[in-house]
């Protein structure tokens, strides 16, 4: 039998059906795996061996009965701690949530494990998903198993550390501002950010409401799709849930397979083009990237977004204010971490020292950004403009799109930097973010295909498309790996 | 403050007009709570009808309960809103314990109806005094759950050891409407407040969208109150929180003048807070001052969509609103050919719905009336209870008038019969039945009762015979009382008149 933490998810999948190892089998293999290499890389947070045993063996009887199983039945995912699973602790890498139990399942994971998917365990991220490196992890920052002394991205960056290391073929995380795309660029896997409101949210520990996006990590475009199909769709559960079917984004990456893209139009944004901080082999390893697409028939033209030099200072306006309130559940009374409840103290005290014990210095700060924001008397001038900026990002993608049929740029400007380099200072933190924080704000689907390496470690060729366009975006990107040679993280 | 330094309200009202303000909070009665699918019983054990949604578990979602936005609607068509065609909910900031979210998902700069007015009218010497009371708008939000403090002396958080919280309560949508300030109703202020919260609540019973039962807490009202001397500026406001029952409305406005005024008096300064009502003393304390108000940091909410209601639809529902309170009112009061006072009776003693319900079953509408604010009124006041609370249905009522009518009970017995039926006897006709109390009209007892009464009276009967009529009463109060009531005294007379012609 091949080794199958090697393998793609499809290609499980295809040995698992055709009988040739069972579901338990690969299960057992992946958390021995974990096991033995985990302590290293810190991908996991928790690790749910009976739970994964069981949904295997679930699916070892559904096929000894003859019944038909999905396309990812009996495939181990691991999921983002911030995606509330029942039963299994959730904690969003915070301590306030410490020991919290959560009494029902997200939508992305019932769809998970309706699909006959074996979950492993949940990951390491961000403290609430604020970070790109996972260093604002409370229980200790995941290690890119690229270079052990470097950041995985973030703030999914477990997610995006478990499928590099060949600790899970598959994983969910989420992104707000880049925490799919940008850990999948640094780690060299594939991450995808569907549609807003393309995947349910209901039961995703809210970061910014009207940003976050739960979305797939995987090996390769196929595989990254096949798990996008799984937990997309409409959900009523949730009202900024888009009522309409799942574009047909499997379709869509096995026709960019194909590796044609002749007869589309390709954007580079003219803006992008001037970033002070990229680093000069990331740009080379993404202008080789963008002479690929020429050479797979695409017509690459240059297209303005005069407003995207704008999207990070909204974004820090507007995820710190939705952020602000979002938090304020969390202070005690009801669930998770409470401190000073000594019978003395007064319940706003219990409620200070809960939270002031209970959330990291990252997640104060873009609390009080936000609290800040709103506040009466600035709310216009913050909150309120970063609205109308986020309009603004709206038209340039609309007008960019009547000319291209995608758009492509770097996931992000650096490789993954040592630990401790950026934690100093917030804003070389943030401008980790710089390319894809715009369309969160637009809400359009983007994805991380690996695109070489520079000084050794993995670059991101970051592919955008328009709302509900998530088949376009596929089928890109799966041309463009095509490509490629495949990334793979040096054997520990 | 002690009580005797009040001025006296004559003496108030002739220095001071006040400005009244009314924010009520109506839960509305919908099965299912605003964003959940949690039901929304009243009464049901602690933290029983909950869920992820409305506990704000981390992770959980809202979804509008369509079914709310509706019923808000109709309040606002109902008092002549304009209803938006789009709006959004929008996030009130504050942490307490109370609320799961420390936020509460309501509605800020964008309700869903807006400015409208209701018309109401309060007694006045010479007939109804008319005031069109002008509404600010109408919004929905969700209501927050239940704090009980246990080991205080006061039941209020401070000095408490501990706190307990119900969020049954949690996520049952609340609308909220809001007056702008009324000023011009001088020394009537207290009974406008009053009239207003009355006519409001009269108005969302009519329209089936909520029990608005006052001492449920399913319609909440806040008071504001400031007064100003003729031709100056309005003063600055109090707010008077929880006032649950209409006549704590009156008491409370009432009072909040005297208190304000008092100060007034005294070259003081109004300060601008929440207060609290108190049933038993009917008088306002201080709560938490507003000086240092709480910034709500109110955003639009991002886990709803924008509701925007579809205006054939809103015309729909506008076409299809039942008669309200005072259009019907004024209907049954012609209807019924009551002058503007018996009307008012009718009204306050709470009977509408009972008389139409007894004519409805058959009566006049001019004995309906007669039980109902007669001797039903009476009976509802010696024990204490709701003339609707009585035990008698106005079926029954209209069948003890049928027996009337028909000569089976005199009125007198009739009101026996209610006495058997109060205690639980069965219906009227069981009652007549069971307590034998069917009018005697069997000539020939009644003449052997006669034949008695003449002949254990002869002096009596003799003047009779002489022609004073006049007497006859003392043999018909004999023939009365040996058929124990049961004959028609009416009958009897002319029996007796008869015979000894």
């Amino acid at each position: 039998m091949s080794d199958v933490t090697k393998l793609s998810a499809s290609e499980i999948a295809a040995l698992i059906a055709d009988g040739s190892v069972s579901a338990v089998e690969v299960a057992d293999r992946y958390l021995d795996k974990i096991a033995a290499e985990d302590g290293d890389v810190h991908a996991f947070l928790h690790i749910d061996a009976d739970g994964a045993r069981a949904a295997a063996a679930a699916v070892d009887a559904a096929r000894a009965a003859g019944e038909e199983l999905g396309p990812l039945a009996g495939v181990p995912v691991a999921v983002k701690d911030v995606m509330a699973t029942k039963g299994v602790p959730t904690t969003a890498a915070s301590k306030i949530l410490e020991g919290w139990l959560p009494p029902y399942d997200a939508t992305v994971v019932e769809r998970l494990k309706a699909a006959g998917t074996v979950i492993l365990g949940k990951t390491n991220m961000d403290e609430f998903a604020m970070g790109s490196s996972t260093e604002y992890s409370a229980y200790g920052p995941t290690r890119n198993p690229w270079d052990l002394d470097r950041i995985p991205g973030g703030s999914s960056g477990g997610s995006a550390a478990a499928v590099a290391a060949g600790l899970a073929p598959l994983s969910i995380g989420t992104d707000t501002g880049g925490s799919i795309r940008q850990p999948g660029a640094v780690t060299g896997t594939v991450g995808s950010k569907p549609t807003y409101g393309g995947t349910s949210r209901y039961g995703l520990i809210a970061f910014s409401s009207s940003l976050d996006t739960p979305g797939p990590f995987a090996r390769n475009v196929l595989d990254a799709a096949l798990l996008h199909e799984v937990i997309a769709g409409h959900d009523r559960r949730d009202s900024t849930s888009i009522p309409q079917p799942v574009p047909p984004v499997v379709e869509a990456a096995r026709e960019g397979a194909r590796g044609d893209l002749s007869g589309m139009r390709i954007g580079v944004v003219r803006e992008f083009g001037t970033t002070e901080g990229a680093e000069p082999g990331v740009i080379a390893a993404y202008q080789s990237g963008v002479d690929a697409l020429v050479k797979l028939g695409a017509e690459v033209v240059e297209v303005s977004c005069p407003h995207f030099s704008y999207a990070l200072p909204a974004y820090y306006l507007i995820s710190p204010s939705e952020c602000s309130s979002n938090l304020a559940r969390f202070d005690g009374v009801r669930y998770g971490l409470r401190v000073g409840d000594d019978g003395q103290r007064s319940l706003e005290e219990v409620m200070a020292l809960t939270r002031e014990a209970g959330f990291g210095a990252e997640v104060k700060r873009r609390i009080i950004l936000g609290t800040y924001a709103l506040s009466s008397g600035y709310v216009d001038e913050y909150y309120g403009q970063a609205q109308k900026v986020r309009t603004l990002i709206n038209r340039d993608f609309t007008a960019a799109f009547e000319q291209v049929d995608a758009l492509v740029s770097p996931t992000t400007p650096f490789v993954a930097f040592p630990f401790g380099s950026r934690t100093g200072d917030p804003v070389q933190m943030y401008l980790a973010d710089l390319y894809t924080i715009p369309s969160n704000l637009y809400g359009g689907p983007a994805i991380s295909v690996p695109c070489g390496l520079s000084e050794g470690l993995p670059v991101g060729m970051q592919v955008m498309a328009p709302t509900m366009r998530d088949d376009v975006m596929y089928k890109v990107a799966a041309a463009f790996e095509t490509t490629q040679a495949a990334l793979v993280a040096p054997a520990r | 403050m002690s009580t005797s330094t009040l001025p006296s309200y004559d003496d108030v009202v002739s220095r001071y007009e006040p400005v009244i303000g009314l924010e009520t909070h109506v839960e509305l009665g919908t099965r299912t709570k605003m964003f959940c699918g949690c039901r929304t019983e009243f009464g049901a054990d602690p933290n029983t009808q909950v869920c992820p949604v409305c506990l704000g578990l981390p992770g959980s979602l809202p979804v509008a309960n369509a079914a709310a936005i509706e019923a808000t609607i109709r309040i606002g068509l109902a008092l002549n809103c304009d209803i938006a065609e789009w709006c959004r909910f929008a996030r009130k900031n504050y942490f307490y314990p109370d609320m799961p979210k420390n936020f509460q998902t309501s509605q800020y700069d964008e309700p869903l109806c807006g400015e409208g007015y209701l018309d109401i009218e309060v007694p006045g010497a010479d007939g109804p005094i008319p005031f069109r009371i002008p509404i600010e708008r109408v919004h929905l939000e969700e209501d927050t759950g239940k704090s009980l403090h246990v080991g205080g002396s006061t039941g209020r958080i401070h000095g408490a050891t501990e706190s307990l919280v119900d969020y049954n309560r949690a996520g049952i949508p609340l609308v909220e409407i809001v007056t702008k300030p009324v000023a011009g109703t001088g020394a009537l202020a207290p009974e406008v407040a009053r009239a207003y919260v009355a006519e409001l609540r009269d108005v969302i019973r009519s329209l089936g969208v909520s029990d608005v039962r006052m001492e449920q807490g399913s319609l909440r009202c806040d008071v504001n109150l400031s007064l100003n001397k003729p031709g100056a500026e309005w003063g600055t406001r109090s707010e008077t929180k929880n006032v649950n029952s209409l006549r704590s409305v009156e008491r409370a406005v009432r009072s909040e003048m005297l208190r304000q005024a008092s100060i007034l008096d005294d070259g003081g300064r109004i300060v601008q807070e929440t207060r609290h009502f108190h049933e038993d003393s009917g008088d306002t304390t201080s709560g938490r001052s507003k000086e240092t108000a709480t910034d709500y940091r109110y955003f639009p909410e991002p886990d709803l969509t924008p509701i925007a209601p579809d205006p054939a639809w809103v015309a729909e529902l506008k076409a299809a609103m039942p008669e309200l309170p005072r259009v019907h009112r004024k209907r049954l009061q012609a209807d019924w050919k009551l002058s503007d006072h018996d009307m008012a009776s009718v009204i306050n003693a709470g009977a509408i719905p009972l008389i139409e319900r007894t004519i409805a079953a058959g009566a006049s509408s001019e004995s309906a009336r007669k039980w109902w604010l007669g001797e039903l009124s009476r009976r509802a006041n010696e024990t204490g209870t709701e003339l609707a609370e009585l035990p008698i249905t106005p079926a029954q009522v209209a069948e003890l008038q049928s027996l009337v009518d028909g000569g089976k009970v005199t009125d007198k017995i009739a009101r026996t019969v209610i006495e058997g039926v109060l205690a639980g006897e069965g219906g009227p006709a069981e009652v007549v039945a069971a307590r034998g109390l069917e009018v005697v009209s069997d000539t020939g007892a009644l003449t052997a009762a006669i034949d008695d009464a003449i002949a254990a009276n002869p002096a009596v009967a003799e003047k009779i015979r002489g022609g004073n009529h006049a007497a006859a009463g003392v043999l018909i109060g004999a023939v009365m009382k040996a058929t124990r009531g049961q004959a028609d005294a009416k009958a009897v007379r002319e029996l007796v008149i008869a015979r000894l012609s």
